[in-house]
This record gives C-alpha cells, structure tokens and sequence, in this order.
C-alpha cells in the first residue's frame, strides 16, 4: 500500500518537530512475530495537538513509546529536531526524556508512595527549567488536593496529576497513551480540558492516542492507524473545545 | 528531603516486615562473625596479657639436682633476660570426703615476693609466709572442684612423709591456664592439683637446700631460643637435666595453643560460611525484592531518570534494610561475643578477660555485607533498566506455561486443577524455583552443621572407652618398676585383671619432621588396651617395630617399613632407630606404640612397667582406691573416663552457648528465607490469586495454590539441606584435625530431624503470616486496574 505523506497545508520545514521515515517495528512475542510498525512516514509540528486513532494492535501505543524514546525501532528514521532518536544512545534517550518530553499514561503509573505534589517534584527535581509543582497542580485544577495520595484520588484526578507531572518539566512534547481509557466521560472530558489547555496555554507539541474517534475532534490534525500503518490523516479545520465532545 | 528519598522512606516503612526478615537474615550472618572472631581476638589478646604480666617463661628445664651457684653459669647464656630456679616434687593428696588418690604437683614459692617468673595471680588469702612448712597456696579450679578454701586442710604424703597443709591462698598461673596432669589428655580437676608452698621447707624435705631440680628463665628479644636450650642442655645434662623445654612444647601452653587453634577454626570457617550463606540468601531476596518494582523502574526511566540514578535509588533502599542488619547484627555479636569470651576465660583459668573488637572485623562483616547487597541490586536493576521503559511498564507478558512433566505422563487426573497450578508453576520457573529451594536447605544446612559437634564427642569418646581401652583405672608408678610388682596389684581385692604397661616421652624424627609424644609399651594380645585398624577392628601390636597412629605417621609423612629415628627423653636419653610398622586409628591424642618387651629391649632396661591397667569389680572401687594410696610406689591413678566426662560436662557449656546460638541463628535465616520468598511471591501472584477468587475460587483454593507450592519447596529443600548440611559438616570436621584430638563426622538422627523441624516451623509460621494477607486480597482493585 503506498504511503502517503501528511502534512498540513499550513506548516513550513522548520517547524517540524518529529520527522518519521520508513519507521518498522518487530516485536517477538513468545514464538510469535508481530510486526507493530510497517513503514510509517510521518511529520508532525510544532505546538499541534495531534489525535493518533487506531483500533488496538494498529500500533499507535508502539508509534508514541518510540516518539517518546521509550522503545528503539527495527527499522527507517525518527528525527526530533536535529536529533536523531532512531540511533540514539540509552544516556541520549534518557537526556531525551528527562529535557523534552512528558508523559501522560492510561494507567497514571503514579508512584503510590508519593503525595500528588511529590509525584511531580520527582520530575522537577531532575527538570532543567521547571514550573512549581504547585502550579503545575493548579493549572490541571487540582490546587487543594497536593496532599493527597494516589490511593486517595479518583481516577480522574490521578490522570490530572499525572498530566501535571508531565507538564511541570515544561516540555516541548506532551505524549498522552489513552489518557482517558480509563475514565467515564465527564472525568474524561476535563483531562482533555486540562491537555488542551496546556497545549493553548505554553504551546506544547501534544500527540494523544486514543481508540475513542470522538476526541478526534478537538484535534488540529488526525491520524488513522490501522494494523501498523498510515490508513487515513487529515487536519481538522475547526477543532472544538473538549465540553462539546460526544463519546 | 528530596521526593524521591521521601518515596524510599515510605516504601522501607511499607516493607518493614519484610525489610526486618532480610535484615535478620544479614544480622545473623554478621553477628556470629563478630561474635567468633571478637571472642578468638580477646582469647589471644588475655593470653599474650596475662603471660606478659605475670612474666610467663620462654624456656623450662627439669633436673635432678644442681647446687644454685649454678645459676651464674646459665646467667652467663647470651640471650637470657631472667632466671628463676625452684624446687618442684610430685606429691600425692589425700582430701577429707573424696576416696580417690588425687596426685598434685608442689612447687616452691620464690622467696621473696611474687619472685621474677610465673607470677601467680592471687584470687583470694595470701602467699605462704617464708619458712612455714605447713601453709600452702592452691590452684584455684582445684579448690573449686573439691570446695576447698583458704583455712581448709588437706594431706599430703611429701617424699613418703605424710603432712597436714592448711590452705592460706588460691592462685592462678600462667603456666597452669591448661590445668592438665602430664601424660593425660584432658584436664581433671579433682584428681589432679597444683600447690605452692615455701622454699625452704619443701627445699629440705627432698634435700634440696641450696639446690633446685627445675629452671625457668625468659630469653631478650634477640636471642635464638635454640641456642639457649642447648646451652642450658649442655650445662645441665651432669645434674640430670632431661631437656630444656620451650613454651611451645610446655604442658599448659600447648594444650592452650591447640585448643585456642581449634577454637580459631571454628571461629573463622565456621562463621565465614554461615556469613556466606546469609550473605547469598540476601543477594537472592534482594533480588528478587528489586524484581518486583520492574514498573516503578520503567516509570522513573520515562521520566528521564538514568539507569544510574535508578540504582543508586535502589541501592539507598537495599542501603537502609542491611543497614538495620548489620547494625543489630554488630550490636548482638558483640554481647554474645563478650559472653562467649567469658565462659572460655572461665574455661581456661585466665584471671581477666580483656574483650578486643577490631575494627577491621566490623570493618569486614560491614563491607560484605553492603557489597553483598549492592551487587544483588545492581544486577537487578541492570536487568531491570535493560528493558525499554515501553515494555517494562507493560504488564509482564503471560509466561508461556507447558505441560508438566506428571501431564506429559499422562497422571494429571490424580491432581486437582489448582495442584496442576502448583506444578506448572514450579516447572514454569525452575531457576527461581532452585533458588528458593537452595536457600531453604542452606539455611536448614547450617542448623546441622551447628549440631553436629556433641554426637562426634560422644562417639569420639565411645570409640576411645568402649573399644579401644578397655581398662577402669590406670595406676602411675612414681618411677619405672619390675613387672613383679604387678602381682602386688592383682592380690587387692576386687581387681579383676592387670595389665603392665610402659610408657616413655620420645622425639620422632622422620626427614626433617619431628614431633615430641610417647610411646606406649602393649603387652601381647593386651585386653584392655587395644589398637584398632581404620574400620575399627581390633589389630595385635607386632612384636617389633612401631605403630604410629594414622594421624602422626601422616603428619610425620613417614609410611611403614620405613625407618623412624626416635630419642629417648629419659634416662640415658639415646637416640634409636625403629622401623614403622603399621597405623591405628585414633581420634584422641598422638601416640606411638610398641610391644612391651620390644620397648623394653630397646630401652636396654628389663620387664620394667610404668604402670599399671586395672579391671575392677565396681562394688569395691573404694576399697580399691584406699589400698591403692598405701603403695608408696603409685604416683596417682587416672580414670581416663571420668575425666573426659567432667572435661565435657564444663565444655558442654561452651559447645551449648555456641551451638545454642548458632541454631538459634541458623532457625533466624530459614524463618527470613522463607518468609521472604513467600511474600515476594505474594506480591507477584497477588493479582491471578485476586482474579482466581473473582472467577469464584475460595479462599482455602488460592491459599493452597500458592503455599501449597512453599510446603512442596520446603518438602524439597529437606533433603538437600541434610546433603548440603553433611557435606560442611564434613568441612568442618576436616579442619578441625589437631594432634590432640580429630574430629570424626557422626551426625546422629536427632541433628538431621532438628534441622527439618525448624525449617518446617519457619515455612509454618511464615504461611500463618502471609496467609493472613493473602484473604484480604482486594478483588475489585485487580478488576480495576489494567491486565
């Protein structure tokens, strides 16, 4: 199937963030080969909020894990800037990780020993310039819980916490796994409020993968994923604020 | 405090249980280190003290009898710091309420003060004053055994004649710290003594005035012992000197020196494996304890954490738990080792005990230990970290299970399902599987080998008194005598059998090894004292030549037929050569022996006896006893047995204290093992055991599969435990050969139960604890979270 490239009408070369080649991924699973990636070229920019949709297997969770210097690819290119991640080295993607990207997971892996405000000085104590958990807390509206253990959250608020934590190292990049796979829609629909207004708010390139195609209408741009590539990719004329969403 | 070390906080607080089980596995380990190598250090170092103090001699020579203006000749020996000469006789005793002969050496006191050498060390009364004929000093462990004290009398038959002493003082002395009668093997207070009383009386009663029979001097720094117990030979030899004697070769010294090496063979091989095995235990539960925050590592990695910043982390975590070990450990080691210092000063007749603790031993245990801990979380954390965070934070992949090997045999329908489990999750993982099975057994393997000890000192003592002498009592000439006077013995009545027999002090020389002992002259097809081959089968002394037993002709490294140079050290002192015969068997003392009437020939003497072995009708030891006091040639008598009985009843304190603590120990790391390898387990499983109760399972169902896996470990790790167990047992028994005795390798039934029973109680009481946690499985928290 052949490839086709997607890039938005209105963005110019240097504000690509993320430069995708050829990008392959082979996993061996037991006796079991899957390929997870098949080839995928892909550009995306800086200050978008980016929506990746895929059935689950479409390889989206395996596309952002190498985004974010998590997982090395069998094979093509990742360029983030003049960097090139596909032959970074693990310090390189450690420095990678600690400077320019945040996290965001469906399952918040938030560390339970931890209070929210200490589950992101644990990041900004490693941050080169970072904001005060405080208000990194504040800014995802959860001001009056820094306090509180994970264990005394509710699922929303951890991912909020979560989101927090990812944002509090000011990142460039904003990876979201799912991040509200977990949640009902009304928790659901103020974690994206909370993402888009970080996104608006310090212009943080966002990519947000999702099997839920409603969220894709807050999107600046959409990407279909289906069995490791590329199926559909369009740019959303006029995206809408996450309270209108329907799932 | 930084967040991340507030995370490390609450998690050691989370884990205390657990962290408290690994940090008893680790203290045990270092407590018996210190505890052995502290208390071997105090030994040595009261020792060097008190010999120091009390200005112990270097060199000691008996004789028959030298004017003291001697003493200017031997002063003129180069190398000689002091010099003291006295008066010492061999005296038998006779103690109101005990029938049996007691013999005792009498030494003179110095004539003024506390004298130059061999400073006694008064426990209670005074010396004797100069001049009194009838006031003595005792050794202390002797006036214990008999309860005497100062004011209490005793008679003694001084050169034939019979005297009344009143005791004025008790006393300690360097050269008696090792209170043993010559020619016995074991020390035995009640029937053997030494008293001290003034010169000149006992001067005159051996028509010693202005003379001495025995000279002791301490050499300068740089003076060549050799040298000076050759001068001193040569100017002894016309008074009837019998050889000058170094501290090594003296009687308290050399006991004291092979006990002491024992006793550093037991405080350095024994605690180093106990600490090996701790310290393995630990690696495998940390380990495995770092295993379990796979997600936690890959989460802080996403956050951009190094691998470096994640170990050291980690390291800070494993840092606090073998902290608190080592810490308790260290604590706990050195009360014990104070206390096991103390039973051995009191042991050995030592006056103070002066407790050392080098640093470089706590230096040691803490370095191990930290080492230890840190590889065991390096190696984790690298393994853990080796992972892209993408995958580490991923629910570990279903392993991939197969049919067990009881499935392959088609036997599963004699197993219920969750016993299937059990096995598929055995066979699933069998290196974790070893793991927890090593280091139960290991843990159950030092149990035995703490154990084995007392049934070895039964046996050793079996052997010894049930096969190979036979005899009930020894009688001791006071000097070589005719055979004839045998029959003056088996007319008292009550005696059964009598059997002469010679024994005289001898130099084997083989090459260029030497070693002083004695041979024992055996009558032909001797009754009661028989030497036996390697399976302990009674073998005929040849009627020429020499039998060395095993141990000797190996130290000597000499085979038989080949020829054995031997010096007589007595009498005429000549020097002759003996063909090796063959071996015996022996696990007490060195000895050689020969055919009574070979030994005789080559002693160019006639049927001469040293003495004498008696079978006796038990009703009438005491008549026996009495009879035998009123023969002026009999020295003493020697119960062999009930010497070794109260050697071992006050050892018994000792081997109680050690073994004691050391099981108790041991029974610490199983219990730690146990519990720690169950609660990890726990925390792995905890999450298929909660969807096995949703799906419907009871309680009792999840509870059996996963400690019905520990009770099928355990059930495996018994066995092993008892091969591991015999196998340092063996260790141990190897290393403790001495030339006083060797250790043989009996490991009665009731060490191989004890060491199943507190691995048994530990897997039970651990079950107990996890089982506690294991039906407060939160269901609905598994449904919720990812699988």
């Amino acid at each position: 199937m052949p490839q086709q490239l997607t890039t938005p009408d209105h963005a110019s070369n240097s504000d690509i963030v993320f430069h995708i080649r050829g990008l392959t991924k082979r996993y061996q699973m037991g006796e079991v080969q899957v390929d997870a990636l098949r080839g995928i070229d892909l550009d995306l920019y800086r200050g978008e909020f980016t929506v990746l949709l895929g059935a689950s297997g479409s390889g989206k969770s395996t596309l952002l894990n190498i985004l974010g210097g998590l997982d090395t690819p069998t094979l093509g290119n990742v360029g983030y800037g003049n960097h090139d991640l596909t032959h970074a080295s693990e310090a390189e993607l450690t420095e990678y990780r600690r400077h320019h990207v945040g996290f965001v997971f469906q399952f918040y892996n938030l560390i339970p020993s931890l209070t929210a405000l200490e589950n992101i000085a644990v990041v900004t104590e490693i941050a080169k310039s970072p904001m005060k958990p405080r208000e990194a807390l504040e800014l995802v509206g959860l001001g009056n819980r820094v306090d509180h253990f994970p264990a005394q959250l509710s699922g929303g608020e951890q991912q909020r916490v979560a989101i927090a934590r990812a944002i509090a190292k000011q990142p460039q990049v904003l990876l979201c796994d799912e991040p509200t796979g977990a949640l009902d829609s009304k928790t659901g629909i103020v974690v994206l409020e909370a993402l888009q207004r970080v996104n608006r708010e310090l212009g943080t390139t966002t990519a947000v993968i999702t099997h839920n195609a409603g969220i894709a209408q807050m999107a600046d741009r959409v990407i279909h994923l289906t069995d490791g590539l590329i199926s559909q990719a369009y740019t959303n004329e006029s995206p809408i604020s996450p309270d209108q969403l329907s799932w | 405090m930084k967040a991340m070390d507030k995370k490390l906080w609450r998690e050691f607080q989370g884990m205390r249980m657990q962290a408290l089980a690994i940090a008893m596995v680790i203290g045990s380990g270092v407590a018996i280190f210190i505890m052995s190598l502290s208390a071997l250090d105090s030994l040595y170092e009261t020792r060097e003290r008190y010999y120091r103090n009390h200005h112990f001699s270097h060199i000691f020579a008996s004789l028959k009898r030298a004017p003291l203006a001697l003493v200017t000749h031997i002063e003129a020996i180069p190398g000689i710091d002091k010099i003291e000469t006295r008066v010492v006789s061999y005296v038998t005793l006779d103690i109101g309420g005990f029938d049996e002969p007691v013999s005792a050496h009498l030494l003179s006191l110095p004539s003024h003060g506390a004298g130059l050498l061999n400073q006694l060390y008064l426990r209670q009364g005074r010396l004797a004053e100069p001049g009194r004929d009838n006031e003595i000093v005792v050794n202390e462990k002797f006036a214990q055994a008999h309860g005497l004290r100062s004011g209490d009398q005793l008679a003694a038959t001084i050169n034939g004649r019979r005297k009344t002493l009143t005791i004025v003082g008790l006393a300690l002395s360097p050269e008696y710290i090792y209170q043993i009668a010559p020619g016995a093997l074991f020390p035995d207070y009640k029937r053997y003594g030494v008293l001290w009383m003034s010169r000149k009386p006992l001067a005159s009663a051996y028509n010693m005035d202005g003379g001495f029979n025995m000279v002791t001097v301490t050499l300068r720094k740089d003076s060549n012992q050799q040298d000076v117990i050759d001068h001193l030979d040569n100017i002894l030899e016309p008074y009837g000197g019998i050889g000058a004697i170094a501290r090594e070769d003296q009687l308290s010294h050399r006991f004291l020196a092979a006990e002491l090496e024992q006793l550093k063979t037991m405080a350095t091989v024994f605690p180093v494996i106990f600490f090996a095995v701790a310290a393995f235990l630990l690696n495998v539960v940390i380990s495995r304890l770092i295993n379990l925050q796979r997600e936690q590592i890959a989460v802080l990695k996403a956050f951009g954490y190094s691998s470096i910043e994640v170990a050291i982390h980690y390291s800070k975590l494993v840092l606090m738990i073998v902290s608190v070990g080592v810490l308790g450990g260290i604590g706990a080691g050195v009360w014990m080792g104070k206390g096991l210092s103390n039973l051995y000063t009191e042991f050995f007749s030592f006056p103070f005990m002066i407790f050392v603790l080098k640093p470089q031993v706590i230096i040691a245990a803490t370095v191990m230990s930290v080492g230890v801990a840190i590889f065991g979380t390096l190696y984790s954390v690298h393994r853990a970290v080796k992972l892209p965070p993408a995958q580490g934070m991923r629910p570990e992949q279903p392993v991939l299970y197969h049919r067990t090997l009881v499935e392959r045999l088609r036997l599963q329908r004699w197993f219920s399902q969750p016993t299937r489990m059990i096995m598929r999750h055995i066979e699933r993982r069998p290196i974790k599987s070893l793991l927890t099975v090593i280091g139960i057994s290991l843990a159950s393997a030092i149990i035995m080998m703490s154990g084995f000890q007392k049934g070895a000192i039964d046996y050793m003592i079996d052997v010894q008194y049930g096969i190979s002498q036979k005899e009930d009592m020894i009688a001791i000439y006071t000097e070589p005598t005719s055979a004839r006077a045998l029959y003056s013995l088996r007319s008292i009545p009550g005696v059964e059998y009598v059997e002469g027999f010679r024994i005289v002090p001898v130099k084997l020389r083989f090459e260029h090894r030497s070693y002083r002992t004695t041979i024992n002259g055996i009558p032909p097809q001797s009754k009661l004292m028989r030497l036996l081959d390697t399976e302990l089968n009674v073998v005929e002394v040849p009627p020429q030549g020499l039998v060395l037993t095993e141990y000797l002709a190996e130290r000597l490294k000499v085979k038989p037929g080949e020829m054995i140079e031997v010096e007589i050290l007595e009498g005429k002192r000549s020097v002759i050569q003996v063909p090796l015969i063959g071996t015996a068997k022996q696990y007490l003392g060195s000895n050689a022996y020969m055919r009574l009437s070979a030994l005789n020939r080559a002693l160019k003497e006639g049927n001469a006896t040293s003495g004498a072995r008696l079978k006796v009708d038990k009703q009438s030891q005491q008549q026996i006893y009495a009879a035998l006091k009123e023969i002026p040639r009999i020295a003493g008598v020697v119960e062999q047995r009930s010497s070794i009985r109260m050697f071992y009843d006050t050892m018994a304190k000792n081997i109680l204290f050690f073994t004691g603590i050391t099981t108790l120990l041991g029974a610490v790391i199983a219990f730690g093992v146990v519990y720690n390898s169950m609660r990890i387990a726990l925390s792995e499983r905890s999450r298929e055991l909660a969807s096995l109760r949703v799906l419907g399972f009871r309680n009792s169902e999840i509870t059996y599969i996963l400690l019905g896996e520990f009770a099928l470990l355990t059930l495996m790790a018994i066995p092993l435990g008892w091969l591991l167990g015999y196998g340092l047992s063996a260790y141990m028994a190897f290393q403790i050969d001495t030339d006083l005795y060797r250790v043989p390798l009996i490991l009665n039934q009731d060490v191989y139960a004890f060491s199943a029973l507190v691995v048994i109680m530990s897997a039970i009481i651990s079950s107990l604890m996890i089982w506690r946690n294991l039906i407060q499985l939160d269901m609905v928290a598994v449904l919720k979270t990812r699988e």
